[in-house]
C-alpha cells in the first residue's frame, strides 16, 4: 500500500530525514514515534506529496507520489500537525470545500460530508464559523476533512495533539474505526496511545530509522527476557551480592526508589530462587512483579543507545 | 483545470465574508467619485474663465474630465490592488491551510488561477461601480464613449497587471503585510522606471506599467499595449508558480 525507499530530505546543510525506508499492507497502522525535531513531519509531508525528497522515492498503491502526484493524492486523507482550516468559513462549507478540491464527486458529496460530519460528532457544530470553535473541535474536523474523499491511506500528524483526555478517547476510538480497511500512519508523544491503537511501530531519531518492528514483538518478547521487580523491607550491601550469586541470574540494577531490577538468564523463571532467598534471609518481602517491557521503555533505550 | 471553480468561490466568498472587500470598494468609490467631481469643478470654473474662448478647441468635457480622471484612477489602483492582493497567498501559509491546497489532487496552476480570478472580479465589481461617475456625465453632457470604452479597457488591463504582480508578492511571504509592501514596492518601480521616458524610445518606457496606459487614455488601442499587459499578467502568475514550486524544493 505504502512503499517509503530511501527517502532522504535535506533542508541547505541539515540533513532532516536521512535515506529511511519503510513498507506498509493495507490495513496497517503505523505508530509513527521520535522526538520533537525527528524527522517526523517532514516524513509525512514526503508521502503525502507536499514536498519532494531530495533522494529517494514514495509509492501510494504503486503510483509514485512524484511522477503522478495528481493521482496518488486522491488516495491520501492528510491531517498536518496545525490542523488546515480556513478560519472564516462555516463547517459545513469548509468541507463542501475540501470536498471540492479533492475531487469528490459530485452526487456523493454530500453524503460524505454526512458521513464524515457523524463520524468525528461534529454536526451540531456544522453552522458554525470555525474560528469561534475550540482546540477540540478544530482537530475533529481537521480529522474530518482528512476523510473526506474515502482516502485508502491516511496520515495523521499528531492526531491527539491539545485535547483534553475525554476528547482523546473519542480520537483513539475513532481511528480505531477507521482501521481496518485503510492503511493509517500516525505521529504521536503519547506512547500508551501506540499501544492502543498501532499494529506497527517506526521510531525515528535524527532523521534515521532506530527501530522498526510490530506491536506484538516489540512489547512482549522484547528479547525474550522478562525482568524481575523486587523490593524488600531490609535494604544492605549484601542483598545484592546475594542475589547476583543465584545461578540464574545474569545482571542486577537499581529500580527508581530502592527497588532491584533483576534480569534473569535467558529463558530461566527465578521467581521461586528468589523467594527462597528473601525468606532465608528474612529481608522482608513487599513486592515482586515481572517488569513488562512497556513502549516507554523500548522508546527511551533506542534513542538513548542512538544518541550515544 | 480541475479545481480553478472552488478555489475561485472560496476565494470570493472569503473577500466578502471579512470587511476587507467592503472597505476597498467604498474607499475606491468615494476617492473616484471625489477626483471625479474635482475634475467637474475645474471644468465649471473654466467657462466662467475668459481664456477659455480662445482654447475651445483644446478644453472640452474630455480632455479637462474624462482623460484626467482616468490618469488618477489608475494611481489610486496602484494603492489599491496591494490590498486586494496581499492576503492571497501570504494567508495560507500563516493559517497552514497551504498544506491542504498542495496536497490535495489539484495543479499548483489551478489554485493559483483560481486565486487570480476572484481577485480579477472583485476588481471589475470596483470599476464597475466607478463607472457611475461617468454616466453622471453621459446624462448631463456629451463625452467621447470611444474614449471612455478605451479607457476603461486599458484600466482593467493595467489593474490585472497589478493583480498579477500583486499576487506573485503575496506568494513571497507568509505575512500579508510584508506582501503588501513588496507589491506597491514592485508596482511603483515598474510604474517609475518608465517615468522620464516615452514608450517608443527606450527599454525603460517599455517595461514602465504606465506608459502603456496613455494610449488607452486617447482612446487608442494599439496591439503592442495589449501584448504589453496580457505578458506582464502571464509573467506575474509564472513568477508566482515558480515562487510556490521552488519553494517546496528547498
Amino acid at each position: 500500500m505504502i512503499q517509503v525507499q530511501n527517502v532522504s530530505k535535506n533542508y541547505g546543510e541539515l540533513v532532516a530525514v536521512d535515506n529511511i525506508s519503510f513498507q506498509l499492507q493495507k490495513g496497517d497502522v503505523l505508530g509513527f514515534l521520535g522526538p520533537n525535531g525527528a524527522g517526523k513531519t517532514t516524513t509525512m509531508r514526503i508521502i503525502t506529496g507536499y514536498m519532494p525528497p531530495t533522494k529517494g522515492s514514495v509509492y501510494i498503491s504503486d503510483i509514485d507520489v512524484f511522477e503522478d502526484p495528481q493521482a496518488a493524492k486522491s488516495h491520501i486523507g492528510y491531517l498536518p500537525e496545525n490542523p488546515p482550516l480556513y478560519e472564516d468559513m462555516v463547517v459545513r462549507d469548509y468541507l463542501d470545500f475540501v470536498a471540492d478540491i479533492k475531487q469528490v464527486p459530485h452526487k456523493e458529496k454530500n453524503g460524505r460530508i454526512h458521513y464524515v460530519m457523524e463520524k468525528c460528532a461534529i454536526e451540531h457544530v456544522a453552522k458554525r464559523i470555525i474560528g469561534h470553535l475550540s482546540k477540540g473541535y478544530r482537530q475533529r474536523i481537521g480529522i474530518a476533512q482528512a476523510l473526506i474523499n474515502d482516502p485508502d491511506v491516511l496520515v495523521l500528524d499528531e492526531p491527539t495533539n491539545g485535547l483534553d483526555p475525554m476528547q482523546i478517547i473519542e480520537i483513539r476510538e475513532l481511528i480505531q474505526g477507521l482501521s481496518g480497511e485503510r492503511t493509517v500512519i500516525l505521529s504521536t508523544h503519547i506512547l500508551p496511545e501506540v499501544t492502543m491503537i498501532c499494529s506497527k511501530v517506526v521510531i525515528i531519531n535524527k532523521g534515521k530509522i532506530a527501530l522498526e518492528e510490530s506491536l506484538e514483538r516489540l512489547t512482549n518478547k522484547i528479547d525474550g527476557i522478562e525482568n524481575i521487580l523486587l523490593k524488600t523491607r531490609y535494604w544492605g550491601e549484601d542483598i545484592q551480592e546475594k542475589i547476583i550469586a543465584l545461578p540464574n541470574v545474569s545482571d542486577i540494577r537499581l529500580g527508581i526508589s530502592n527497588e532491584l531490577i533483576i534480569e534473569p538468564k535467558k529463558g530461566a523463571d527465578i521467581r521461586e530462587d528468589l523467594t527462597d532467598l528473601v525468606m532465608q534471609n528474612e529481608w522482608g518481602l513487599l513486592e515482586m512483579r515481572p517488569v513488562v517491557h512497556n513502549l516507554e521503555e523500548v522508546f527511551l533505550r533506542v534513542i538513548s543507545t542512538q544518541g550515544n | 483545470m480541475k479545481g480553478v471553480y472552488p478555489i475561485l468561490k472560496r476565494e470570493l466568498r472569503s473577500y466578502f465574508a471579512s470587511p476587507l472587500a467592503y472597505v476597498i470598494l467604498v474607499v475606491f468609490q468615494l476617492v473616484s467619485a471625489m477626483f471625479f467631481f474635482l475634475n467637474l469643478k475645474g471644468f465649471l470654473h473654466l467657462q466662467f474663465d475668459p481664456s477659455f474662448q480662445l482654447l475651445r478647441e483644446e478644453l472640452n468635457l474630455n480632455t479637462v474630465i474624462v482623460i484626467p480622471y482616468f490618469d488618477t484612477m489608475s494611481i489610486v489602483l496602484l494603492f489599491i490592488i496591494p490590498l486586494i492582493t496581499m492576503r492571497l497567498l501570504a494567508d495560507e501559509r500563516k493559517s497552514h491551510t497551504a498544506e491542504l491546497l498542495f496536497t490535495s489532487p489539484i495543479k499548483l496552476r489551478s489554485i493559483i488561477l483560481g486565486k487570480y480570478l476572484a481577485a480579477l472580479i472583485l476588481l471589475i465589481i470596483m470599476l464597475c461601480l466607478s463607472s457611475l461617475n461617468i454616466v453622471v456625465l453621459m446624462a448631463h453632457g456629451n463625452p467621447d464613449l470611444g474614449v471612455i470604452f478605451s479607457s476603461y479597457l486599458g484600466l482593467f488591463l493595467l489593474g490585472a497587471s497589478f493583480l498579477a504582480i500583486g499576487i506573485f508578492a503575496s506568494s513571497l511571504s507568509s505575512s500579508q503585510l510584508v506582501a503588501a509592501v513588496i507589491a506597491f514596492g514592485l508596482l511603483l518601480l515598474l510604474w517609475l522606471v518608465g517615468a522620464s521616458s516615452d514608450s517608443d524610445s527606450s527599454i525603460f518606457g517599455y517595461i514602465s506599467l504606465i506608459s502603456h496606459f496613455k494610449n488607452f487614455g486617447k482612446g487608442i488601442i494599439e496591439l503592442k499595449d495589449l501584448a504589453y499587459y496580457l505578458s506582464v499578467i502571464y509573467i506575474g502568475l509564472f513568477l508566482t508558480h515558480t515562487a510556490l514550486d521552488s519553494e517546496r524544493w528547498r
